[in-house]
């Protein structure tokens, strides 16, 4: 942080409480990161509610866009864990939208991105990664370790294979959650580092603004895909407590 | 950074339970539900459309087939109709040929009779003309009175020969 303290590239992932709230102790403050995670959900449940007011069989933009967003999360919970995963839709749907607007709003001007917080990627990937595991041991009781055991190893190799099957499988909220929180860090990090070259280089500014400017399209393609990978990857990880391998 | 500062994380959890919560209600029992059933509908209306459209083809066939049956019986009947006045008028022809053939042939017949009669009757008047004809010549040149049956023996013998 070679900048100013108030313009450090750090300076917009700072949490401000905007309501101060303390219960036994314990701050809750209504945060800005709370203040975007709430018009994440108004934002979205406003998409829904105006897209399913009138519900047309021709559809209008709105429901086109709502129902292109379903069926999109749907297909790719239905191809990644079959029929049986659909029960989890709703859930999957929800991470989707929520980590979507999430990275969408914080690449709005005086946005800020809540999925930039290790807490919150972290938070969400061991919900996941426990739910998985409490699902996985619900149905397949202590033949879910099965899912260690690469299916068609010889025994000699697969009392190798079984520990690091074990650990990848520990590793999974780490990967997870830091893959969202790194590319939401990195991206708005690298656009507040070129804006700052921008002043400093005066007249040949133009060439980190043509940066910005790119990097932005950038950016909101990567908010976009990570959205996709978190839930994709939800998805697998339920397949493999729903049907092993 | 920020994002290393335990004194946020409290907050920063609760509220995404609370907001994550939200979300999760409004889009499992507003989302998913309304625009499933707008999908299903579609999916059924399609598929109505399509089973409808595939019964007014399989009718069309059938109109088709009907018709193009009512075609060939129509042919036939109207070849048969037509085989059967055939017949008929050959039959009537037949007929009519061999009456007027008849009637011709009795015609014709009559007809050479009536011929060889006046024939016959030219030739007995021209014996009797020659016959004439010799007696005057002879008693013109000879002055002689032929007997009568010498004269037409004559004439009986000359007409054989120019005949």
């Amino acid at each position: 942080m070679a900048h100013a303290e108030g313009h450090s590239p750090m300076e917009q992932f700072k949490i401000e409480p905007l309501i101060p709230i303390h219960i036994g102790g314990t701050d809750i403050s209504y945060t800005n990161s709370a203040l975007f995670m709430t018009f994440a959900v108004i934002l979205t449940g406003l998409l829904f509610w105006g897209a399913t007011r009138h519900r047309t069989m021709v559809p209008g933009r709105l429901q086109a866009t709502a129902e292109m967003l379903y069926e999109f999360v749907a297909g790719m919970v239905k191809e990644n864990t079959g029929l049986e995963g659909m029960k989890y839709f709703p859930f999957v749907f929800t991470l989707f939208m929520f980590i979507l607007f999430g990275n969408f709003l914080g690449l709005m001007p005086y946005g800020f991105t809540f999925t930039s917080h290790i807490i919150v990627t972290a938070a969400m990937a061991l919900f996941i990664f426990t739910a998985v595991t409490i699902i996985g041991f619900a149905r397949h009781g202590l033949h879910f370790f099965a899912l260690f055991v690469p299916p068609g190893a010889p025994l000699g190799i697969a009392i190798i294979l079984a520990p690091l099957e074990f650990f990848s499988y520990l590793i999974r909220p780490v990967s997870l959650s830091l893959r969202l929180f790194a590319n939401m860090l990195a991206g708005h990090v690298l656009l507040k580092v070129l804006a700052g070259f921008i002043i400093t280089l005066g007249v040949f500014g133009v060439v980190p603004f043509a940066a910005i400017f790119g990097v932005t399209f950038l950016e909101l393609m990567v908010a976009a895909i990570q959205a996709y990978v978190f839930s994709l990857l939800t998805c697998i990880y339920l397949n493999d407590a729903i049907h092993l391998h | 950074m920020p994002q290393f500062d335990p004194s946020s994380f409290a907050s920063q959890l609760f509220w995404l339970l609370v907001m994550f919560v939200a979300l999760y209600w409004i889009v499992s029992k507003i989302a998913v539900p309304r625009i499933g059933e707008v999908l299903e509908q579609r999916a059924r209306v399609i598929q109505d459309d399509l089973d409808r459209a595939s019964q007014l083809k399989a009718e069309t066939d059938a109109a088709v087939a009907a018709y193009d049956k009512a075609m060939a019986d129509a042919r036939g009947q109207a070849y048969e109709h037509m085989r059967v006045m055939q017949a008929e008028l050959k039959a009537v022809s037949d007929k009519k040929t061999a009456e007027v053939t008849d009637t011709v042939t009795r015609q014709i017949a009559d007809a050479e009779a009536r011929i060889a009669a006046a024939k016959q009757k030219a030739l007995e008047g021209l014996k009797t003309i020659s016959a004439d004809t010799a007696r005057d010549v002879v008693s013109k040149l000879a002055g002689l009175t032929p007997e009568g049956g010498a004269v037409d023996a004559a004439v009986a013998t000359a007409l054989k020969d120019a005949r």
